[in-house]
């Protein structure tokens, strides 16, 4: 797994308190994961803080799963 | 219309002397202080280094890990001891008429941790606004009615009452007149509140609010002492649950007490010093007894607001002496604040609690830490001082004032 990869999931570990196998590059935050919407903006915030990033709300808006979240941030990194 | 009976059916306490109800009582009849040294955070800069803090407390014992991150400490406190009351109650949350259980909470504040956090989180930036999307709904104070409501799926009224110090003392109050006008058959209510951090210690210290006796932080909260020198800051929360009389009677419900009435009043003197003669004190006990068809040779006990300043505990005295006249020196006067601190906008709540229990269990916790007699107070007062007393308890009445000039007082009596 990619360093971006598990830094992604542990952030998605902690705020989602969500078990690490569940945590698949397929799982989408709200339909899976349980997240809501205040989660999944949190997440985005997360993620723009740890990868020292901006991530704009018109492209936030894609990112619904694991997998979308680190291709999204390997490819702004 | 008549009006329905109100009583009460279950309690639940998370107070710095104990965290469920046994604890509580057992810390309150023994003179236990909660008063230490502030851990919340570093307060070694602060001229009031102590408070009255929860201890060995873990919310996720209570509530799950992902819902803990999204709640207040004030919040989390609200939920523990609202599960408390709600277990004690014995109701069956499965065949309640959830649409008949409404959810009226006090907190002064609300999270002050969180919107201090935040705060000083964007002042540290850049200016770039990074605000967390939990922020807003983690500090209103109605979050606390509003959780506790989707937790049990309670859909009668909700909402909070903010008064200051007498917010869970208004919510009683609300709560007892939404069962009696019959809009609702149960209502949860009490207060919680969790203001020990730097933004509530160093708002309070800049106001010479509180006592600064860093030296012997548990005899610091005593109140009608003369070296008195202002209040100790406490945090926790406490629960009752109201229910309709017949609603309680017909499922053969533990019943503590009848609420029997209330009163509200305000000063309208100052924001924050209490009127020197206690006169909307003196209306808010007489509002109270009048409310509740009692008279004051009735009363046998006040659980007072008696919070260790020094104006305000004469200024509550001299207005027990005015209403009660001869009487005043048959009641038992307490302040149980000397042993759990000031716990703000849930002081209403935990203290009507020690009110019922003492009449529950005869027995009148004592008023700690008194040593030197205050010649502004009245000798003839039973001021309950030091030791708990036995007494029969038939009508206890127990008062609290908020910043503002808002006065709220509550008064139970055994169910006849």
């Amino acid at each position: 797994m990619s360093d971006i990869a598990s830094r992604v999931k542990a952030i998605i570990v902690d705020k989602l308190g969500v078990d690490e196998n569940e945590v698949v590059a397929e799982a989408s935050f709200t339909n899976d994961l349980g997240a809501d919407s205040l989660d999944t903006v949190e997440l985005i915030m997360e993620f723009e803080k740890e990868f020292d990033i901006q991530i704009p709300d018109d492209q936030a808006e894609n990112i619904a799963t694991v997998g979308q979240a680190i291709k999204y941030i390997e490819e702004a990194k | 219309m008549e009006l329905k009976r109100v009583v009460v059916t279950g309690l639940g306490a998370l107070t710095p002397i104990g965290n469920n109800i046994e604890e509580y009582w057992n810390a309150l009849k023994s003179g236990q202080s909660g008063a230490a040294e502030v851990t919340h955070f570093d307060a070694s800069k602060f001229k009031t280094q102590f408070a009255c803090e929860i201890k060995n407390f873990d919310p996720t014992e209570f509530i799950d890990r992902k819902e803990v991150r999204r709640m207040d400490r004030f919040a989390q406190y609200a939920m523990v001891t609202a599960q408390e009351a709600m277990e004690d109650s014995g109701l069956d949350v499965d065949t309640l008429d959830k649409n008949r259980v409404g959810v009226i909470w006090g907190a002064g504040i609300g999270g002050l941790e969180t919107f201090q956090d935040e705060v000083s989180n964007y002042a540290k930036g850049d200016g770039t606004p990074r605000f967390n999307p939990f922020f807003i709904p983690k500090m209103i104070a109605d979050i606390a009615p509003g959780l506790i409501s989707i937790k049990y799926g309670f859909m009668g009224p909700n909402y909070a009452t903010v008064s200051a110090c007498a917010s869970s003392a208004n919510a009683i109050f609300d709560a007892m007149n939404m069962i009696r006008l019959g809009h609702t058959d149960v209502v949860i209510t009490g207060g919680s509140e969790a203001a020990v951090t730097a933004a509530g210690m160093g708002g309070f210290n800049a106001m010479h609010a509180m006592s600064t006796r860093n030296d012997d932080p548990k005899s610091a909260s005593r109140p009608f002492d003369a070296n008195r020198d202002g209040f100790v800051l406490g945090e926790g929360s406490g629960a009752l649950v109201l229910e309709e009389y017949e609603h309680a009677k017909a499922r053969g419900a533990k019943i503590y007490a009848e609420v029997a009435g209330g009163g509200l009043s305000a000063d309208a003197y100052h924001m924050t010093a209490p009127h020197p003669e206690g006169i909307g004190v003196v209306a808010v006990m007489e509002n109270c007894l009048r409310n509740a068809g009692l008279k004051p040779e009735d009363v046998d006990a006040i659980n007072t607001h008696g919070t260790s300043t020094p104006l305000g505990d004469v200024a509550e005295l001299k207005a027990i002496g005015k209403v009660f006249g001869d009487h005043a020196k048959n009641i038992n006067i307490n302040s149980t604040k000397s042993m759990t601190g000031h716990l703000l906008g849930a002081a209403g709540a935990v203290e009507a609690i020690a009110s019922i229990l003492s009449m529950e269990h005869g027995l009148i916790p004592p008023t700690i830490n008194h040593e030197t007699v205050d010649e502004n107070i009245d000798p003839e007062l039973n001021l309950t001082l030091n030791k708990a007393q036995k007494r029969d308890v038939n009508v206890v009445m127990s008062n609290t004032f908020g910043f503002g000039g808002h006065n709220a007082c509550v008064v139970f009596k055994k169910l006849d």
